[in-house]
């Protein structure tokens, strides 16, 4: 099979690496040769983030590049319209439409974008946008909102059962909150 | 046994299964997570060191009583370890020594964009630079390896991307050595006809490895139905494939120094075109051209920034086309019509530096920053860092300043430094200031903790690596010791007085040493007060609180709000608030 790739974006601290840490290990499970690159260091200081996941019989390079991604999964608003230029033609895009204002708009020498999500339909790409924070809150916890989210993902992997993710779950997450975990996991497939 | 690691982690599981027993490093993105990782193993004694000069003079001390020993820095990092560095090179070892050193080209965290290969080439020390996680791992066996066949320390070159990219790895068994004997040995004092012969010894010792590097498998040729060779290495290489596939001739060099002359030549041989794809500067390329070999390089490819796949295609596509393969496709991706703003890192919410760097731009200083987390004083609305160059310049490079500046500058400009950097390189630049006397003020921002790196300890936490209880430095104390006698202590959370110290300091007529002390907010246990909750009634918008520039604060419909989630309750900006709209 050709090599697939993902993108997992968002603001530093929002979780995004465990959720590239599960996805790996997910995939790894799978059989699939896999390849994660992460952003450390001053970058996950409150700035934007991306973490690459590809997958495939043999990967090379561990780096999307512009018009490469499959799908993008997107923490926050801002950050799927930032990344929009990686996605493949005709690509999907899921989206936690939570909003945090950038420190530029905050201090009032930018606009926070309106309509996001109607604009990334209209450049042709597919979106499946939710309130994953409010899904994440009602399922127990805002700080399972990186777990939503890949439950989110999972319904577009289809070949993958969703054995594989609990296995790996229960290995990935701390025990005292698998149970809120599964819940997110299973509230961010279903909504 | 297979496992996803991050080329780091894939290095520490090398140390492991190559029967390292000590790893001696000073943190520094992108290569921290080689001794953490390690750290994991208890089967090797891990410590930070307070610079990386430090830290190698340690692991070679350590090599020197017959263990294998490693250290691992960023690249800056081995500007400092330069000193021992070549010496060591000369005087060799009692057991494996294998430094590590990562890139960072594209300069995701780093203030510039050295290549190390220079260093390999400048101190004749042999450097191998893996392309993936497994690589990282066999390749740090196969230096150990090379150091005690070769009597040297050896590197191992990482950059960004293979640092923080996991990949697949499989795991082998630890293997330890005997503990080689200390013998003493009159030729090991570097002096005189000693370092004659070391270095002649040296010369020979580089020969002989070009023939290893020509032999090894450890640099590999794919060879195909092509007249086009692409020499290539690290994350280059994997780019490449990401390309070409098996289209091409690839001679991917694990070794990068010394390179394998008969080697080149044999590759070179029945190609029409040879391509250089590597990063940063032209070193293979430069050295391909000294042996009378005709490649494309750098005529072609950037000097500056990382590479990706699309940028190789651009590249050639422009100065190359037919090298390319027929059905390539460059993708170009959709853009929205309007500008996006940009999300620069920020200061967290209640991080103890943004109540210095308000009072520093209120007072209008200049200031003269330094390395670490401190250095997004410098981003707008705070905007109060002038400059920063390394790792303590701004305790020397102050002293400086003030030299040709007099009264003018001493009245008016401070050195920040953390903790963790003022232990690394801060204590020499403030001994030239109290030595020397200028009346210079440094600011030591002591947190607690190294930050930036992500919440290392140092010797003034009072933790070793692993937590335990360690031995302490006594700032206050050190700094007294060091020649000053205006020494004073602040919380930053309390602007008033942080406002009082610093102007005093500035005022007076002899050096001064203000300690700035707050635990870092993201410290694990560290208690925080419950969010401030904003009085809407009493807010007017004035936007005074925004000044301070607080991730947690923004205003919505004229009114301030208070991000619950990033609200620690630190205060500072209900002490900016007029009307009492935060609490006070």
């Amino acid at each position: 099979m050709a090599t697939k790739n993902i993108m997992i974006v968002g603001v530093g601290g929002q979780g995004t690496l465990l959720a590239s840490k599960l996805l790996g290990a997910v995939l790894l499970d799978m059989g699939y040769d896999v390849k994660v690159s992460e952003v450390h260091g001053m970058s996950q200081r409150g700035g934007s983030v991306v973490t690459y996941v590809r997958f495939g019989e043999k990967v090379y390079s561990p780096i999307i590049d512009k018009g490469e991604a499959d799908i993008i999964l997107s923490f926050e608003l801002l950050e799927a319209a930032r990344w929009l230029e990686y996605l493949k033609d005709g690509g999907q895009m899921i989206i936690n439409t939570q909003k945090m204002e950038p420190m530029p708009v905050i201090i009032g020498d930018a606009k926070y974008p309106e309509n996001i999500t109607a604009k990334l339909e209209e450049k042709g790409a597919k979106v499946d946008a939710l309130d994953f924070l409010k899904i994440a809150n009602e399922a127990g916890s805002s700080k399972a909102v990186n777990i939503a989210l890949m439950g989110r993902l999972s319904n577009y992997f289809k070949e993958i059962p969703d054995e594989v993710w609990d296995r790996v779950m229960e290995k990935t997450v701390p025990a005292k909150f698998l149970d809120l975990n599964k819940k997110a996991f299973l509230a961010g497939k279903k909504a | 046994m297979k496992e996803l690691m991050l080329g780091n982690k894939a290095i520490a599981r090398g140390l492991y299964e190559a029967g390292c027993s000590v790893v001696s490093s000073y943190p520094g993105t992108p290569s921290t997570e080689i001794t953490e990782e390690a750290a994991f193993y208890n089967e090797i004694y891990c410590e930070w060191a307070p610079n990386e000069k430090v830290a190698l003079e340690v692991a070679h001390g350590a090599t020197l009583g017959g263990v294998r020993a490693a250290c691992a820095m960023k690249h800056v990092g081995l500007n400092v370890a330069a000193d021992p560095l070549f010496t060591i090179s000369y005087q060799g070892l009692n057991a494996g020594l294998v430094i590590f050193v990562a890139d960072d080209p594209g300069m995701h965290s780093s203030q510039n964009e050295q290549d190390s290969r220079h260093y390999a080439i400048a101190a004749k020390v042999p450097m191998l630079e893996p392309s993936d996680s497994e690589e990282a791992r066999v390749f740090t066996k196969k230096a150990y390896e090379i150091s005690e066949k070769f009597n040297t320390p050896v590197f191992v070159k990482m950059c960004t991307r293979v640092a923080h990219s996991q990949s697949v790895v499989s795991l082998e068994d630890r293997v330890l050595k005997n503990k080689v004997k200390y013998v003493k040995d009159p030729t090991k004092v570097m002096m005189t006809k000693n370092s004659r012969d070391a270095h002649v010894r040296v010369e020979n010792r580089t020969v002989e490895i070009t023939e290893y590097a020509d032999n090894s498998d450890i640099n590999k040729l794919e060879k195909a139905d092509s007249r086009i060779g692409i020499i290539t290495s690290s994350t280059s290489y994997q780019y490449t494939k990401e390309i070409f596939g098996d289209r091409v001739n690839i001679l991917k060099l694990g070794m990068i120094y010394p390179l394998p002359d008969k080697l080149l030549m044999d590759f070179a041989k029945d190609l029409d075109t040879i391509i250089v794809i590597e990063e940063l500067d032209p070193i293979i390329e430069t050295y391909c051209r000294s042996k009378g070999l005709s490649v494309y390089g750098k005529d072609i490819f950037p000097v500056c920034g990382e590479f990706t796949q699309n940028l190789i295609k651009e590249c050639l596509s422009k100065k190359l086309p037919e090298a390319l393969p027929k059905d390539m496709i460059l993708p170009v991706g959709n853009k929205l019509d309007e500008a996006i703003p940009m999300r620069p890192p920020v200061m967290c919410a209640g991080c103890p530096h943004r109540g210095v760097f308000y009072t520093l731009k209120k007072l209008n200083c200049m200031v003269y920053g330094d390395i670490g987390c401190y250095t997004l004083g410098a981003v707008a609305p705070l905007n109060s860092m002038d400059l920063n160059v390394c790792m303590g310049a701004s305790c020397s490079g102050l002293h400086g300043f003030n030299l040709a500046m007099g009264e003018e500058g001493e009245k008016h400009s401070v050195g920040v430094i953390g903790d963790s950097t003022f232990i690394h390189s801060g204590m020499t630049g403030i001994t030239d200031i109290s030595y020397n006397m200028t009346n210079s003020t440094v600011i030591i921002l002591d947190n607690s903790i190294t930050g930036m790196t992500g919440h290392q300890q140092n010797p003034t936490t009072g933790k070793n690596l692993r937590g335990e209880p360690a031995g302490k430095v006594d700032l206050e104390a050190l700094c007294k010791a060091l020649g000053y006698r205006r020494v004073t202590v602040v919380d930053p959370y309390d602007l008033n007085a942080l406002e009082e110290v610093i102007k005093t300091e500035l005022d007076a007529d002899e050096p001064s040493i203000i300690i700035s002390r707050r635990p870092c907010v993201m410290i694990k246990g560290t208690v925080h007060n419950p969010p401030i909750k904003p009085n809407t009634d009493k807010c007017v918008g004035c936007k005074m609180c925004m000044k301070i520039g607080c991730p947690a604060i923004s205003v919505q419909d004229g009114k301030v709000v208070i991000d619950n989630t990033l609200c620690v309750g630190c205060n500072v900006c209900a002490k900016m608030c007029k009307v009492g709209a935060l609490g006070e």
